[in-house]
């Protein structure tokens, strides 16, 4: 919402100057065309300093407009900015407490795990309405973009790294989610459903898939993270818990090191072979 | 599953029968279209007995308007297969709704992305300008040639290799699927392991490097070469842009080699630089590309808008309003263009100070340049002005850009961009201003120059035919996408399932076909004007009444360009000469000494096309001969010494006298 006001916001900022210009072109070139012999010819006119600071000026001016309407915009729409309630005007309920949703990009997937309930899923999640969720989002092998247009805006997925969102759905509905970034040749298929539903909706969801069965564990994981398209949607009631730190650190596998572990033995000056 | 001998192994590397795509359909029937077209072509040269002339006068020619031509020729030939591929890609995403899937599994579809976005970069647009700029800049500041011609030769030819790979790889292996960048992890070996990605890096290493030569060459030349008089605000627009351009070769186009290597390293030698385990980080490759990416497209529009400039002054019969504001807009152009490049990912997460700061200097881009259409505006104003066909695509440009330039801002707006970002609307915006700006410019240079370089017009009705077609046709293939990318579709697709989409889909194919006819009345163009060239002749060398030094040259050149080299008082020194009522010399013309023709530059680069054939397809022994042998050869030509001549003074008087009987003629017809 905000966002669609910017972007009217800047064509119409835009357009103030266009639309005199593009209307300017078509009258000075037909008026001044060579047929119109009783049209004013000036070949010694090339310069005109006046001219020329209007020229520099109110493009200038309409960037300022623009460049203060978006550093303005810009920080308080930061994907890694919290949603309060004073952006959203009462979009948000009072005292809710954020929902957690992690998210993994596979080739060529999604996984979602909701640490609050230890459920998981596969390219379908659904969240409260009017409630802030908070996203963390990696990914495997691939660098892909997590993007749910009626959402939010989009942020980027990549392997060994986190990127944050945040955002709230204010409106109950079943919504498109797809990659925005291209990552290979299951990419086109990489789709899933966002679900906005009622409060007492989304306990009911997750207590039906609490009901259902499936754990995601490490073996489970290993087989679900293999290539595949078009990936039906998947279930899981449990996972095992440090799962997504695992997803995150590329140590899923119990032989390699974690990430986070590499980094601070490398931060405190390294450590010889012959070490741990 | 065949045991492949040592032998066969060391030979031929990973190139084996399975490279060549017999299954593919779509392929056999290029191939066997390339093949007819191409043994037609090459029976007529040989049938005509052309190939010594081919040799001698156009490959191994060392003349900046040979080469420029050629270059423009190049650039022709790739827009036929850059086109094709648009026209699977909209034809594709037409029909692939719902159970159908199309007539391209991705693993094609992704190549012809690809193939499409990099071909029309480096293979199109790149040899545009450059082409361009190679045949005119020099007549513009009173030279006679570059300041390095063997080395212009060197680079064409470099390009050409470059755009051979490329080709190859339709028909022997396959390309890359990864967009046309490349990015880490998609480009790396786990995702990409074939040899798809290697021809992209190394016909990119081969053409860059004819590239980076071609603005070093450029920017000494315009800075050593000047006629006398000439100070740096009395140049042409154009050869300013030109400066400002190759200024930005020199610059950025080591950072794309760099990029480039690190990946190929990465792939070849097993480090880490963008992987994601082992220290590897994939925001470093994207952030060198785009800092090497952005500059590139200011490359590319840059030299365009000093055409433009050149023919909104010629065909309103006035000089270029405001050309020191003009030339200072260029400069700023020039320097924030390295300013803006995370502008490319404002949705990697870098923070809201970051995106805003790179956010406010995209914006602030748009000053320069919009100052540039106020003054083109104020050219025309109380000007004569004509509509021939290179001031109808100037004005197909002025609203096409302009609207595209506003959707640039728009995308700058970065939490507008977090909706935006790898949209439909940033396919339709950089569309936009690409075509808009640097095609349209690049038809109306070649309409405007056409008659300097050939010595007749090209055929005007065919010229409006084609300009039309493109203009409509490009309004009706990507309005649709604007629309689809404010709806939240991305970009790459190759198959969808919301049927809602489709009838934008089929409006944007329908403005491809227009497009394809445009491209078509421009190649009728050619041939009609051909057929027709006596009609449209020009004998005066200066039919549009132009205001540089090279139209006070005849219409071809002589080789040499300037008998005497122009003494210059004013900017615009043509149009000054032509006002002080400026008299052909009749006499004391002197031998002009000038380059030979070589033939080194074609064989340096089919070395270094063989080395990156090598390289591909891991034949080493291959890779490595062709390289010693390009070091070898290069150092050989080192030594020749014999590789100048002087034109004759009494062949210099024959041509300037015949030219001014020429132009007699016309007077008294007249």
């Amino acid at each position: 919402m905000r966002q669609s006001n910017m972007m009217i916001a800047s064509v119409v900022l835009m357009l103030l100057i266009i639309v005199p210009v593009l209307i300017a072109i078509a009258v000075v070139a037909w008026r001044y065309r060579a047929a119109a012999k009783s049209a004013a010819y000036d070949p010694e006119w090339e310069h005109s300093t006046k001219l020329e600071l209007v020229v520099w000026a109110a493009p200038l001016l309409i960037v300022i407009a623009l460049g203060a309407m978006t550093w303005i915009g810009t920080h308080q729409l930061d994907p890694y900015r919290p949603v309060s309630s004073a952006d959203y005007r009462n979009a948000v309920s009072e005292n809710a407490k954020p929902l957690r949703v992690d998210v993994v990009s596979l080739d060529w997937k999604w996984l979602f795990f909701y640490p609050d309930y230890g459920i998981a899923t596969v390219n379908q999640m659904a969240a409260p309405v009017n409630v802030p969720i908070d996203f963390r989002l990696t990914s495997t092998t691939m660098m892909n973009s997590f993007f749910v247009p009626a959402l939010v805006g989009q942020i980027y997925t990549m392997p060994g790294m986190q990127t944050q969102l945040h955002a709230v759905i204010n409106k109950p509905g079943d919504y498109k989610g797809f990659s925005a970034n291209y990552s290979g040749s299951g990419f086109t298929d990489m789709r899933f459903r966002f679900l906005g539903m009622s409060d007492a909706d989304f306990k009911q969801w997750v207590a039906q898939i609490k009901a259902g069965g499936g754990d995601l564990d490490r073996a489970a994981y290993e087989e679900l993270a293999q290539p595949s398209r078009a990936e039906p949607v998947h279930r899981y009631a449990s996972y095992e818990h440090d799962l997504y730190t695992r997803i995150l650190n590329r140590c899923v596998d119990p032989k390699q090191m974690c990430m986070g572990r590499m980094m601070a033995i490398d931060a405190a000056g390294g450590r010889p072979l012959s070490g741990d | 599953m065949h045991d492949r001998s040592a032998l066969l192994h060391f030979v031929f590397g990973r190139l084996t029968w399975s490279a060549i795509p017999y299954d593919s359909p779509i392929l056999v029937g290029t191939f066997v279209v390339v093949a007819v077209f191409g043994i037609m072509l090459l029976g007529a040269v040989t049938y005509y007995g052309k190939w010594g002339y081919l040799w001698r006068e156009w490959f191994t020619s060392i003349d900046h308007k040979k080469i420029g031509i050629m270059y423009i020729v190049l650039a022709v030939v790739l827009l036929l297969r850059g086109f094709a591929d648009a026209i699977m890609m909209r034809s594709q995403q037409a029909i692939a709704f719902g159970s159908n899937m199309g007539y391209l599994p991705p693993h094609h579809y992704d190549q012809i992305f690809t193939a499409h976005g990099a071909i029309m970069i480096f293979f199109v647009a790149m040899p545009l300008i450059v082409g361009l700029m190679n045949f005119v800049m020099p007549m513009q500041i009173g030279a006679r040639d570059v300041a390095f011609p063997f080395l212009n030769n060197f680079s064409f030819w470099m390009t050409v290799a470059g755009a051979i790979l490329f080709m190859l790889s339709l028909f022997i292996g396959d390309f890359a699927r990864t967009g046309w960048l490349a990015y880490p992890p998609v480009s790396e070996l786990r995702q990409s392991p074939g040899v798809g990605v290697d021809y992209y890096i190394w016909g990119l290493q081969i053409a860059g490097v004819g590239t980076l030569l071609s603005g070093i060459n450029m920017v000494v030349t315009i800075l050593k070469m000047r006629a006398p008089g000439m100070t740096l605000m009395k140049m042409p627009i154009f050869t300013w842009t030109a400066l400002c351009t190759n200024a930005l070769i020199v610059a950025a186009f080591p950072i794309l080699t760099a990029s480039l290597a690190l990946l190929s390293m990465d792939r070849y030698l097993g480090t880490h630089f963008f992987t994601n385990d082992l220290g590897g980080n994939v925001m470093m490759y994207i952030n060198l590309i785009w800092i090497w990416g952005h500059p590139e497209v200011y490359i590319l529009i840059l030299p365009i808008f000093g055409v433009y400039s050149e023919i909104v002054a010629t065909f309103s019969g006035k000089p270029l309003f405001g050309y020191s504001s003009m030339v200072y807009a260029t400069v700023a152009i020039m320097i924030l263009s390295y300013l803006v490049w995370l502008h490319h990912f404002f949705t990697m997460g870098s923070g809201a100070d970051v995106n805003s700061f790179f956010a406010l200097a995209t914006m602030i881009i748009s000053i320069p340049t919009g100052v540039k259409i106020f003054n083109w505006l104020f050219t025309m104003y109380r000007g004569r002005v004509r509509f021939d066909v290179p001031m109808l695509w100037t004005i197909g440009f002025l609203f096409t850009f302009t609207i595209g330039g506003m959707t640039g801002v728009m995308l700058s707006v970065a939490p507008a961009d977090f909706l935006l970002h790898n949209s439909l609307f940033v396919v339709a915006h950089f569309h936009n201003v690409i075509i808009g700006g640097v095609v349209f410019g690049a038809f109306a240079g070649i309409n405007y120059w056409f008659p300097k370089a050939f010595g007749f017009r090209l055929d005007p009705f065919w010229g409006k035919v084609s300009f039309w077609f493109w203009l409509v046709g490009f309004w009706v293939a990507f309005t649709p996408l604007y629309v689809l990318g404010l709806m939240g579709v991305t970009r790459r697709l190759s198959h969808f399932t919301d049927p809602s989409l489709q009838i934008w889909f089929q409006i944007a194919a329908l403005g491809a076909f227009l497009i394809l006819l445009g491209i078509a009345a421009f190649l009728i163009q050619i041939v009609v004007s051909i057929r027709n060239r006596e009609a449209l002749r020009d004998h005066t060398g200066d039919l549009w009444d132009g205001r540089t030094l090279e139209w006070s040259t005849s219409s071809p050149p002589p080789q040499y360009n300037f008998a005497f080299t122009p003494r210059v008082h004013e900017r615009d020194a043509w149009a000054d000469m032509k006002q002080r009522g400026y008299k052909r010399p009749t006499e004391g013309f002197r031998p002009i000494h000038m380059p030979k023709n070589t033939g080194a530059g074609v064989i340096l680069a089919a070395l270094a096309f063989a080395c990156g054939f090598g390289l591909i397809w891991y034949m080493w022994w291959l890779a490595a001969a062709s390289f010693a042998a390009l070091v070898a050869v290069a150092i050989g030509h080192s030594f020749n010494y014999h590789r100048d001549y002087n034109i004759a003074a009494e062949e210099v008087v024959r041509v300037e006298q015949a030219y001014s009987r020429q132009l007699s003629a016309q007077v008294s017809a007249s």
